[in-house]
């Protein structure tokens, strides 16, 4: 496998800022939808950034970052239409950015105050789901619930090289091939699950994949946002006209850890990383847009003064998020009545209030 | 009212579910042209059509899995595990989506799924089809856990956890599949008792026996056989698993002092140690004699030809009776 997505490597923007044409994939913006782009990309960098950086400090447990997928999330994420529906690993933070997920609502997870976030259903995105590959399925059988409505919604799912392995993605190719389910299977390949490359998942390329499901791969080169626009677009066009699922490989780099719990260095070499920065998602759209004079200095800097007022905000945000009343936990485990739920609650509560001050 | 079978009435009360809500779809193995290996979806594709009463390919973790998204999107998914031991390719998708999704989602995203599974021994099969896995459910918080006994409660039951918002794991005792009952099927499922209580099925004063499922006919049997010499047993049907009716017991051991808990799961760490437990700490000063156990062995479900010596039987549970009377 090359390291460099190969020739089948589908490209509109080269890394130094060239643009390039594909016979079958093209996109045509305008100008000021090419700065809103990349002003998605620079925020969501912000956004990562910020949320490392408070990990750090102790506000977060935990942050799985997302810096170098940018563009493979922003470009898909904006490929949506506002009925499509969106479900996410756990570092789709450019793709809750495209569906307008407010930064701050993805961090409670990550601080420990709530195990989802946000309204699924207010932002047509599910929320993060940290087993690995069970969203695939559950995007198949939405799309599934699609199809009985008769409607023209398509679903994306999002997941990663690793996941590739794992059975319940496979079956979710499955059933969407033979149900020919309205579904894009968007598998961002970033090169690590954790430590283990992407030859510990695979010997052919993972697009290729779906030749033995019988639907159509296509790799993208996720660094570049014009492309996965392009041909995320073309696969969510193709399931609602009733063409079924494709999956998309996002050729991309996982340029942070896994987690800010990993580290990197004892498994892959910085020249690596090096190598990736030079086709940086971010760097070759702003050069793209200087270049043709579609902003100029004082443009880019606005953009970073944007960035760093939303990072103050997203700060504040954080520390103000309060912890979740202790009885919360009994909250929404049933719908309907529950005699263990009243009982367990009520004792909890019991407990409690028997210290003196009724508290602890 | 008809003679009706177990599998019978399951398949009148999966008729109802799909007649009465359009967003009811029935999902599984071999459901369609086939009915199911039991019947009991016989002639649901026909009337329904390939849209709601759906084949699903080879695959379990599957089937749960996509129905978690029609979920999502509004559906009533009733799925169907074709066997007991089969369950487990679909661990992952019940435990850690479906049981958690509406808490996950402060109740945003509910999961009024059914998970129909067939279960138990008796019926001479081979390795993985005669597994009784209920309590690895019932220690899952967001799912509840039923399990009919009869034909008149499967026709209710398995309507009530079709229309229930809270994700059913509904056991069906495949060993009484064939069991006849006189069923009234212009009764209205919603208007019946809840499914998550328990029901005395036969007064008695000397001891309590609580079960549930196959087990239910067996300790009839046992409280007749009893009876017979002198014994009455008050035969509790628990009919539901999680949540688990206690007071209902409760109250029996208080007037009986004995309480016997019979399945046909294994007996370390199944339903009647929960039981035991609960009813030593709430009528600890009824008590007569400890809470006693039968169920399954410590051993994988074994070869058909030993299954008789496995699941408890009359003499089990009467055996059962005189320990828990000598004390």
């Amino acid at each position: 496998m090359t390291a460099d997505g190969g020739p089948e490597l589908v490209q509109l923007l080269t890394p130094e800022g060239e643009r390039v044409h594909h016979p079958e994939y093209d996109v045509d913006l305008s100008d000021e939808q090419l700065r809103g782009l990349y002003r998605d990309l620079v925020l969501v960098r912000r956004v990562d950034s910020e949320a490392t950086a408070l990990q750090r400090q102790g506000e977060l447990g935990l942050w799985a970052q997302c810096i170098g997928q940018e563009a493979a999330q922003v470009g898909s994420g904006r490929a949506l239409l506002p009925g499509d529906y969106a479900f996410p690993t756990y570092r789709e933070h450019g793709v809750a950015w495209a569906r307008g997920v407010q930064p701050e609502q993805l961090l409670g997870l990550f601080r420990g105050v709530t195990n989802g976030g946000w309204d699924p259903h207010e932002h047509n995105m599910a929320l993060y789901t940290i087993v690995i590959g069970d969203q695939t399925l559950h995007a198949v059988g939405y799309a599934m619930g699609v199809q009985r409505d008769g409607t023209d919604d398509a679903v994306i799912c999002y997941f990663g090289d690793g996941a590739s392995s794992q059975g319940d993605v496979n079956e979710a190719f499955v059933f969407s091939a033979v149900y020919n389910a309205p579904v894009v299977f968007f598998c961002q390949n970033n090169q690590w699950a954790i430590s283990e490359p992407l030859e510990r998942q695979t010997r052919i390329p993972l697009y290729r994949r779906a030749d033995g499901f019988g639907f159509p791969g296509v790799r993208v080169d996720g660094n570049d946002v014009l492309a996965v626009l392009a041909v995320t677009s073309a696969a969510l066009t193709a399931a609602r006209e009733g063409q079924g699922p494709t999956l998309i490989e996002a050729f991309t780099y996982r340029m942070g850890a896994h987690t800010t719990s990993d580290d990197p260095t004892r498994y892959r070499v910085a020249a690596e990383l090096e190598a990736w920065k030079l086709k940086d998602p971010i760097e070759r759209l702003k050069v793209y847009l200087a270049r043709n004079g579609w902003a100029d200095r004082d443009w880019f800097a606005s953009v970073e003064d944007e960035a760093e007022a939303m990072a103050v905000h997203l700060r504040d945000a954080c520390r103000a998020m309060p912890d979740p009343a202790p009885t919360s936990m009994f909250d929404h485990v049933y719908r309907e009545p529950h005699p263990l739920i009243d009982t367990e609650r009520a004792e909890f509560t019991a407990y409690h209030a028997s210290f003196a001050g009724g508290g602890h | 009212m008809a003679a009706t079978t177990m599998a019978k009435a399951l398949n009148a009360g999966l008729r109802r579910a799909l007649e009465n809500d359009p967003k009811v779809l029935l999902m599984g193995e071999d459901i369609g042209k086939l009915g199911g290996v039991f019947r009991v979806t016989d002639g649901l594709q026909k009337d329904f059509g390939e849209d709601r009463v759906i084949d699903s390919p080879l695959a379990e973790s599957g089937i749960v899995g996509t129905a978690v998204g029609l979920a999502m999107r509004g559906y009533r998914p009733v799925v169907e595990i074709q066997f007991d031991g089969f369950v487990f390719p679909a661990f992952d998708q019940i435990v850690a989506q479906v049981a958690k999704h509406n808490a996950r989602s402060s109740g945003n995203t509910p999961m009024p799924i059914t998970i129909r599974i067939p279960y138990g021994g008796g019926i001479g099969a081979v390795e993985h089809h005669s597994e009784s896995p209920e309590a690895y459910f019932a220690h899952t918080a967001g799912l509840r856990v039923i399990s009919p006994s009869n034909a008149v409660d499967a026709f209710v039951m398995v309507q009530q956890a079709i229309a229930c918002d809270d994700p059913v794991v509904f056991f069906e005792p495949k060993r009484r599949y064939w069991d006849k009952a006189d069923v009234d099927l212009s009764l209205d499922a919603a208007a019946a008792p809840s499914p998550f209580q328990a029901r005395v099925v036969r007064p008695g004063t000397a001891v309590t026996v609580a079960c549930y499922g196959p087990m239910v006919r067996t300790c009839l049997e046992a409280a007749t056989a009893a009876a017979a010499e002198g014994t009455e047993i008050e035969v509790i049907d628990l009919r539901s698993i999680s949540p688990l009716d206690v007071t209902t017991v409760a109250d029996s051991v208080r007037r009986t002092g004995r309480l016997v808990v019979v399945h046909e799961a294994p007996v370390f760490l199944g339903l009647g140690a929960e039981l035991a437990a609960r009813i030593t700490e709430q009528c600890f000063y009824s008590l007569e004699a400890p809470v006693i156990r039968v169920g399954g062995y410590h051993s994988p479900y074994p070869p058909s030809r030993l299954e008789e010596d496995y699941l408890p039987d009359l003499d089990r549970v009467l055996d059962a009776v005189d320990r828990s009377l000598a004390f």
